[in-house]
Order: structure tokens, then C-alpha cells, then sequence
């Protein structure tokens, strides 16, 4: 398992497009916090880049790499290995190298200007929302066979946690805004890991305060150090379900 | 001719007054026992000590002068100094420990229906109130400290509490810890000048029932609420500084039933809110600098015939907000770092008007909660439509005449 851990690593490393992401994300962030004087403005736009390229990439590059790799994935069945090590092992090497490059572009300068709770609370955001998208990458690849459809299928689901899931929080607070709906809406944004990853950066940067009633109530939940951990597992929860329902799929699957 | 010089040659020694020394050295050694010697016009030297008297109270026209700042200590339980006669200094004392939270409000130094007292150079630490002036004309409290370390806004009283009084200046005082900072009402013709207030617990500057007063260069940072102007006209607020209040009820500074006012070379940096006007009218708001608050000002529909002109709006998350439709103000040659249009004849003024109220803004004004979208790429996208193509800002919310470049302020 770990041998095969180190091959899709060592391959995924080699690849370009890593390459240019990694190169993207360093240029990104030593670009925006050498712009901005003042560095916790610097991270809020750099969360605003990480909320949208990172999803973007983890999710589409793993749909396709994993697509590329479906011969390499026909010959270690043939071998004597069990079809959850296999997949499993998939996950972690994808996830280790993606992993890495979001660490080398944006996790260093981020340390090195925000060295703070808060600049680690970005990074460990980005490792999240990185593991989160991978996971539901793989969910999509065992969807369908079609690597055309299972890439719309991704594309799909990054538009949808990225764009179209706030529209339709908007559309439900304009519905319903007669109601006392702020505690609804604290499960609501648990929905979509998108928005608890930045409502979480939100809450450490004082923007709460800007909230009124809406961020005292958010304060509440997700401020505390139990709220924290609720948000983490939460976000964990995102990476692991979805792959463990991929799993499921892909030891039934008829290749 | 000759006995007048006479009289004149003998003028300074029968108006000479006496001095009367106090301290462990020497042979009066408490404050009381010095007043009840002392004659009008008579000066009392404090000499350094740790003096526990109680209550002192100054009823001559005398000057009270702390050598190396002995301390007036009220064991949590007196008033410290009462004043009440005209004409009285004090200057170089340290004043701690008044008595607490008691009906009658016990203060560091308390001044009663007087006039022309001055109170200079002191130093008070956990005073219930600070400096209390009530009825009083013409007074000046400057140089002091006045610093309070409760926890409890209950527990405190203000910093520099004036009431019912005329003609007052209060300079350069540094106050911090205190319920409100300065506390004004029905104070008239009155200048508050070059104070630092920090760290109150409610609000840095507060200001009731006030007219024709001025405050100028003050510096009020880090207050649980800010700055509030209340009920009050012609005020003069010029080259102020409200900062880091922070918080969710806070203001830079709050307006409040106020009119025929200016407002001039202020600067708000990173407040909440930084100008909140509800009920205000016919103020000349100009050059004051509005940088990386939440909300630079917030207008309420009550408000009408205000000029927002020549000021600069830098990195603020929301230039405006307002809760209704109705728009009775007008914004003239600001600038706004947020404005994307062009100067084709480079008279430095934009040839396209400028729209400070962002559709989000609008949005956050009617649902409270929306901020929960607060930074959301779908957000942006909404703002920047809106921009293009207002439907649902109101149209007469317009800047049309928007600088290019920032003032220099």
C-alpha cells in the first residue's frame, strides 16, 4: 500500500499541471501580500483566491488523473491486493501531493506574513477544503464510467459549493426573512464546505462584528473552542464520506 | 505726587498672600488642619506624602500646589476634593480611592457652582468619577491623567463629568477606563481640546443638550461605543481622531437629533461604523478621511440637507449604508477608492457620477443576516451587476461629481 502511496505521489509531483499550480498559488499569494501593506487584508484576499482556485483544481485534477489512471488501476487488480488498499491508497497519494504544493505556494508565504492562529487556521483551511475536493472527486469518478460526463459531473459540483450554493442562501434568507431563522442558518452553512471554510476565517479576523445578531449567533457556535472542533470535524466529515461512499462503490464496481 | 508714589511702592506687600507648607517637615502635617489657617489668595504647598483625610473641602479662593505628587487617598470610602469657591487652583496631586457607586456620586475633585477654577497637572487613579464640574463658568481642567481600572460599568462613573456649566476648557487630558470619558450636559460655549480618551467603557466622548461647543484634535480610540453627539446644535468638531472602536454596537462616532453642525478634518480608522447619523441635519461634513472601516457612514433616512464634501473613502468595506429609499443629502467631489470611472478632460474630477451604496449594502441593511455571505464570490459578482446596471439602489444616492485622486488630509 505504501508502495503504491509513493508511486501516484512520485507521479502526480512530476506532473506539469502541479507544477503550474504550485507556481500559481506562490505567485498568487507573495504577489497579493506584497501589494497589500496591511497583511490581514492580504489574507482576505488571498482567502477569496483559495476558497476558488483550490477547489477548483483539487477536484478536477483528481477526476481526470484518476480517469488516466484506470489501466494503471485494471493491472494492480490483477495482482493480489484488496480493491479498498488500492483506492485508498489513490486518495492519500493524490492527497499528500495536492497537499504539498498548496504548503510550498501558499502555506509558506502565508506563515511568513500571518504568523499567527490566524494564518495557521488558513492553512489548515486549505489542507481541509484540498482533502474535501479530492473526496468529492472520487465520488464523481465512480458515478460514472464517461470521463466526459464524470468531468462535467466535477465541474458541477465545484460551481455548485462555489457559486450556486450562496445564491440559493440568499434566495432562502430573502424567503424566509420574517423568521428567526439565524440558527438555521448556522446548519445551513454547514452544508457547503466553501462556506464553513470562510465563515471560520471570517470569525478570526473580527469581521463578526460587522455581523450584528448574525454574527453574535455565529460567534457563539463556531467561535468557541467546541465550536471549532465541531467546524473541523465537520469539514473532516466533508473529506470522509464521500470517499468512503466512493469506496463502497468502487469495491462493488464492474471494471 | 510724592505720597502716591509712597502708596504705590507699598502696594505688592499688603497684597502679598502666604504661603503655607504641609507635609511630614514641617509643622502642619495634614491638609485640613492647613485649611483652616489659610486667608483668601493664599497658597498651600502639598509637599510629597500619602495623605488619608477624607473628604477636603476648599472654601476660599486659594491655590493648592502637590510638590512631587503627594497622594490624596480615599480609602474607597470619600469624596476626595470638593471645591466650591471661585478663583481656586489645584495642580500636582496624585487622587486615588474615591468612594464607590454611592447615591451621591463621590469624585476625585468635584467643583460646586464656581467660577474661574482651574485644576492642573494631577494624576487620578480609581476614582469613582474623575473630575466632576457642576454649575460651574469658566473653568479649565488641563494636564491631568485620569485612569480607572474597573471592570463593571456599574461600578464606574466618567472620566471628566460636566453638568449644567458655561464656558469651560478642557485640554490635554488623558483618560482611559472610565464609564464615558468626557461627559457633557448642558454645557455651553465650552472647547474640549488635544484629550486622548481611551479604553472607556461606554463611550470616549458623550454629549447631551450641548450647543455652541467645540471639540478639536481630540484622539478617542479603542471605546466600547465610540463617540456620541446627542440632542445638541451648532458644535464644532474639527481635526478629530476615532479609531479602532470595534465591536458590535460600536461607532466612531454617533450622531444623534443633531443640526447646524461641522464636522471638518476628521479621522475615522478602522471602526465598525465609523460616522452613524440618525435624525441629523444641516451639517457641512468635509474633509475627513474615512479608512478601512466596516461601515465609513451610515445615513439614516431621518436624516436631510447634509453635505458630504471633499472627503476621502479608502478601503472601507462599505462606503455607505442607509435604511430607506429617500435621499435628502448630498455627496460632492469625494474621494472613493472604489470608484472605477474615467477623466477624459483630466479636471481631476470623474466624468461619470458614482454610486456609494453597494447593492450588498443595501441587501445587509434589510436582512441582517445576509452577512453571512460577507466575502462570498457570489456577492461580488451581484455587487459588480449592480454596478453596471442599478435597479435596486436607490438612483439619487450619487456622488456626481467623484475626485480621481485622494486629498492629502
Amino acid at each position: 500500500m505504501l508502495r503504491i502511496i509513493k508511486f501516484v505521489m512520485q507521479d502526480i509531483v512530476k506532473n506539469k499541471i502541479v507544477l503550474f499550480y504550485t507556481l500559481l498559488l506562490a505567485l498568487l499569494s507573495w504577489g497579493i501580500f506584497g501589494l497589500e501593506d496591511n497583511n490581514s487584508k492580504g489574507i482576505l484576499t488571498l482567502l477569496n483566491v483559495i476558497l476558488l482556485n483550490v477547489p477548483l483544481v483539487s477536484i478536477i485534477f483528481s477526476t481526470i488523473y484518476i480517469y488516466n489512471s484506470n489501466e494503471f488501476i485494471e493491472l494492480l487488480l490483477s495482482q493480489p491486493i484488496h480493491r479498498s488498499k488500492i483506492w485508498i491508497s489513490f486518495y492519500l497519494g493524490l492527497l499528500l501531493a495536492l497537499v504539498l504544493s498548496f504548503i510550498i505556494g501558499a502555506g509558506i508565504p502565508i506563515l511568513i506574513f500571518v504568523p499567527s492562529v490566524l494564518g495557521s487556521m488558513m492553512v489548515i483551511i486549505g489542507i481541509l477544503i484540498t482533502a474535501v475536493f479530492i473526496s468529492l472527486s472520487f465520488l464523481s469518478v465512480v458515478i460514472t464510467r464517461d470521463k466526459a460526463k464524470g468531468i462535467g459531473i466535477s465541474i458541477m459540483l465545484w460551481l455548485f459549493f462555489a457559486l450556486l450554493f450562496d445564491g440559493l442562501v440568499l434566495f432562502l434568507l430573502f424567503q424566509f426573512s420574517d423568521y428567526p431563522i439565524e440558527k438555521i442558518m448556522v446548519i445551513v452553512a454547514a452544508l457547503s464546505p466553501i462556506d464553513l471554510a470562510r465563515i471560520l476565517v471570517l470569525l478570526y479576523m473580527d469581521a463578526s462584528a460587522m455581523m450584528g445578531y448574525t454574527g453574535a449567533i455565529f460567534k457563539q457556535y463556531f467561535g468557541s473552542n467546541l465550536g471549532l472542533l465541531i467546524t473541523f470535524l465537520l469539514l473532516f466529515f466533508w473529506a470522509l464520506i464521500p470517499f468512503l461512499i466512493s469506496k463502497k462503490i468502487f469495491n462493488k464496481m464492474d471494471l | 505726587m510724592q505720597k502716591f508714589l509712597i502708596i504705590l511702592f507699598f502696594i505688592p506687600f499688603w497684597a502679598q498672600a502666604h504661603s503655607v507648607h504641609i507635609g511630614e517637615h514641617f509643622s502642619i502635617r495634614s491638609i485640613k488642619e492647613g485649611l483652616k489657617i489659610v486667608h483668601e489668595n493664599d497658597t498651600l504647598f502639598v509637599h510629597s506624602g500619602w495623605y488619608k483625610e477624607g473628604n477636603i473641602i476648599i472654601e476660599l479662593p486659594i491655590t493648592l500646589i502637590g510638590i512631587d505628587f503627594p497622594i490624596l487617598d480615599g480609602e474607597n470610602k470619600f469624596e476626595l476634593l470638593s471645591i466650591k469657591s471661585n478663583h481656586v487652583l489645584v495642580t500636582g496631586f496624585k487622587i486615588i480611592n474615591s468612594g464607590f457607586a454611592t447615591t451621591d456620586d463621590p469624585c476625585g475633585i468635584k467643583i460646586y457652582d464656581s467660577k474661574n477654577v482651574t485644576i492642573k497637572n494631577n494624576i487620578l487613579e480609581n476614582n469613582f468619577f474623575g473630575i466632576y464640574l457642576q454649575y460651574c463658568k469658566n473653568c479649565i481642567v488641563i494636564d491631568n491623567t485620569i485612569k480607572s481600572k474597573s471592570v463593571d460599568e456599574q461600578q464606574i462613573g466618567n472620566g471628566i463629568h460636566c453638568w449644567k456649566s458655561d464656558s469651560l476648557q478642557i485640554t490635554h487630558n488623558v483618560i482611559s477606563g472610565h464609564r464615558d470619558g468626557i461627559y457633557f450636559e448642558f454645557v455651553t460655549n465650552s472647547l474640549i481640546w488635544r484629550n486622548i480618551s481611551y479604553e472607556n467603557k461606554r463611550y470616549g466622548l458623550h454629549f447631551m443638550f450641548s450647543n455652541d461647543d467645540a471639540y478639536i484634535c481630540n484622539v478617542f480610540r479603542k471605546n466600547g461605543a465610540g463617540v456620541a453627539v446627542m440632542y445638541t446644535k451648532k458644535v464644532m468638531m474639527f481635526n478629530n481622531t476615532f479609531e479602532d472602536n470595534w465591536g458590535d454596537a460600536a461607532y466612531g462616532l454617533l450622531f444623534k437629533d443633531i443640526s447646524d453642525s461641522y464636522l471638518i478634518g476628521n479621522k475615522f480608522l478602522n471602526n465598525t461604523t465609523g460616522l452613524h447619523m440618525e435624525g441629523t441635519s444641516r451639517i457641512a461634513i468635509e474633509n475627513n478621511l474615512f479608512k478601512e472601516n466596516g461601515w465609513a457612514v451610515k445615513i439614516s433616512a431621518s436624516c436631510m440637507d447634509n453635505d458630504f464634501k471633499h472627503n476621502n473613502f479608502i478601503s472601507n468595506t462599505f462606503d455607505a449604508a442607509t435604511n430607506g429609499s429617500l435621499v435628502l443629502n448630498s455627496f460632492k467631489e469625494n474621494y472613493w477608492d472604489k470608484y472605477e470611472g474615467y477623466d477624459l478632460n483630466k479636471d481631476q474630477i470623474g466624468d461619470i457620477p458614482f454610486h456609494p451604496l453597494s447593492l450588498y449594502a443595501v441587501i445587509i441593511e434589510t436582512m441582517p443576516s445576509a452577512m453571512l455571505l460577507y466575502r462570498s464570490f457570489m456577492i461580488t459578482l451581484l455587487d459588480k451587476s449592480e454596478k453596471i446596471l442599478p435597479s435596486i439602489t436607490p438612483d439619487n444616492f450619487i456622488d456626481e461629481s467623484p475626485k480621481m485622486k485622494p486629498y492629502s488630509i
